[in-house]
């Protein structure tokens, strides 16, 4: 009964801080920006010299609009133009990027803000001169503790008030510094830096799932084929990739949950029957004179096989519902006190529940089959 | 002369211990009649168990044959022997065997348990009958640690009764109790027996044996003596008889 008990429990509390981590695990590496697809210009060769694709300028803001309009499965579009240059306040300087975007970029790449405000469409419309910092802008501009929403930098000769603060993000898988950052309207970056006005380095767009993001991707080919008035003969003249790499991650990660998660309720559920078979062959120990007397008076084999049976299911099952309350409350226990995720889903508690019936009469069987085959004369002479 | 219950014929069994046949019953026959109070005694090694085994059905013999109220128990298998046993043998038992922390009532309809034929109404209707029977019928709820020695015999050979079997077959039924208690055990059994029930008792008691309207002594696997009971006392009288001061 113990056993169980015990088995079950672990197996409820496991799952459910499994698939709490599992599912936090997730949300964080989605948070990496998992449904993220981004398209660039693609590298092509000019009079037989090899030339990188950002040198080329084949994305427009017409193409943005047309992907907006036209493609199934997107949340999010946002053009993408950037300059390198000195950001400057007062005495204090810091060599960074300055991204132009659009205001859907904060959700495509799982960006939220500390304080401050986003910038609105009309600042695009206008090019105003607003800007969002990272926190390494804000710790190499600014004195510890000094409040930048408000205050104007400069980044090379154009100053830029600061409306914004994002949070922390910290560094990405390649080391590259994620809050190294300051944004601004892609229009302001066009007209007012680089003085480039037509063409965008890359587009950015979110899908709304991962599941949806590569159907996305192939409607998104096709309308900048159109656009880009591409005939069936010509190669791409861009490239769409998906974060690919970040999707296999998150499956193999939560495919490798799953099977620790499973052999660890394996192992519980088969200690907790090894119980029941234990308790079982005591069971049927002890009562050895009970059964030779059932015997006696007429008990035939089944019917004690039935009896023995149905008291391991019994145990079983009852040891099942003590265990399922014993690991909902443990579970509850651990997120009260230790803060992390927990997911107590149906299935592993119909799953066990289950499996313990089902462990009840395997283990239950081979006592139950001992006591059926007893000899009735030594069943009653034992002591 | 009335029904033949129970007909032995040269009865022979053997069990094999290692190399060596051991021959605890060496050819018996013998048979009793409806209504009929018989004891089998003989000391220990007399193969008074083994013969008793086979009568209860629980064991079957090498050779010979026996015929339980005209069945053939030689030809049976092991569950239609446990529909014998359910049907037509009561038994009763020396350490009485009742299932602890179960109820006098319900022990005594164990057997119905086992027999499809009554529902759980008819099982009560008849557990208290045959409680009534034993005198017991105010205990029925009481647990057989709440009851005394001679009372949880008592219950026993209720539970032997339930079914209505044609012989009650106890084994040393009285080996546990004190004189007295015994006494009223026998009386019980006697009482029974004058309704008509046929009764074979094992016993090493004379005194016991006594009581009964035939004896039958084995000795070494074989019958050594069966006699009709001349002088049969009655265990009402004897009981009667026991001095007062036993009690105190």
């Amino acid at each position: 009964m113990l056993g169980i008990i015990i088995g079950v429990a672990a197996v409820i509390a496991m799952m459910a801080i499994g698939q709490g981590s599992k599912q936090s695990i997730q949300t964080s590496l989605s948070g990496m920006g998992s449904n993220m697809i981004n398209i660039m210009p693609k590298g092509n060769e000019m009079g037989g010299v090899r030339i990188g694709g950002s040198s080329f300028q084949t994305l427009t803001m017409l193409d943005v609009r047309a992907i907006q309009r036209d493609a199934v499965g997107i949340d999010g579009i946002s053009p993408l133009v950037s300059s390198s240059g000195q950001a400057i306040k007062a005495a204090k300087n810091w060599p960074t990027t300055i991204t132009g975007v659009s205001t859907d970029y904060l959700h495509i790449r799982q960006l939220t803000l500390q304080d401050g405000i986003m910038f609105s469409e009309t600042d695009i419309l206008t090019s105003a001169k607003v800007c969002l910092l990272g926190k390494t802008v804000i710790d190499n501009l600014f004195a510890n503790g000094e409040n930048p929403i408000g205050q104007y930098i400069r980044f090379n000769q154009t100053p830029f008030q600061v409306i914004g603060i994002l949070t922390p993000k910290g560094q990405s898988n390649f080391g590259q510094d994620q809050d190294d950052i300051i944004l601004t309207p892609y229009t302001t970056v066009q007209n007012r830096i680089t003085a480039s006005t037509i063409y965008l380095q890359s587009i950015l767009v979110s899908a709304v799932s991962l599941a949806a993001s590569d159907s996305a991707t192939a409607g998104i080919k096709t309308i900048l084929r159109e656009t880009h008035r591409l005939r069936p003969d010509e190669d791409d003249d861009f490239d769409v990739r998906t974060q690919a790499e970040l999707i296999t991650m998150i499956s193999s990660t939560s495919s490798m949950m799953t099977v620790l998660l499973t052999s660890i309720a394996g192992i519980s559920l088969l200690i907790g029957g090894i119980g029941i078979m234990n308790i079982m062959y005591v069971s049927v120990t002890e009562r050895t004179r009970e059964i030779g007397l059932r015997m006696s008076i007429g008990a035939r084999g089944i019917d004690i096989l039935m009896q023995f049976l149905i008291e391991a299911i019994m145990i079983s099952i009852t040891g099942g519902l003590i265990g399922v309350l014993l690991g909902i409350l443990a579970s509850q226990f651990v997120a009260l006190f230790i803060h992390w995720p927990i997911l107590i889903s149906e299935s592993s508690i119909v799953l066990s529940f289950f499996v313990c019936g089902i462990t009840g009469i395997f283990f239950g069987y081979y006592p139950a089959l001992k006591a059926s085959k007893l000899d009735p004369i030594e069943a009653l002479r034992y002591e | 002369m009335s029904k033949i219950i129970l007909d032995i014929q040269n009865l022979k069994r053997e069990f094999l211990m290692g190399e060596e046949t051991v021959r605890a019953l060496r050819g018996i026959s013998f048979s009793v009649s409806a209504g009929e109070f018989v004891t089998i005694m003989g000391s220990s090694g007399s193969g008074k168990t083994t013969l008793l085994n086979i009568l209860g059905c629980l064991d079957k013999p090498s050779e010979g044959d026996y015929l339980l109220d005209g069945v053939n128990v030689k030809k049976l298998s092991r569950n239609e022997l446990a529909g014998l046993r359910n049907t037509k043998i009561g038994f009763v038992f020396q350490a009485y065997n009742l299932l602890p922390r179960t109820s006098a009532l319900e022990n005594v309809e164990l057997p119905l348990f086992y027999n499809k034929q009554f529902n759980s109404d008819q099982r009560r209707e008849k557990g208290m009958k045959a409680l009534e029977a034993v005198k017991l019928s105010n205990r029925a709820d009481h647990t057989p640690n709440q009851l005394s020695g001679g009372q949880q015999q008592r219950v026993a050979i209720a539970r032997a009764l339930i079914n209505d079997p044609v012989m009650i077959l106890a084994d040393e039924a009285t080996g546990n109790l004190d004189t007295r208690t015994s006494y009223e055990i026998m009386a019980l059994m006697q009482e029974l027996n004058e309704k008509g029930k046929t009764i074979v008792f094992v016993t090493h008691e004379p005194d016991i044996a006594s009581f009964s309207s035939r004896t039958i002594i084995l000795k070494d696997g074989r019958i050594l003596k069966d006699s009709l009971n001349e002088n049969k006392r009655s265990a009402k009288e004897a009981l009667e008889a026991l001095p007062v001061s036993d009690d105190q």
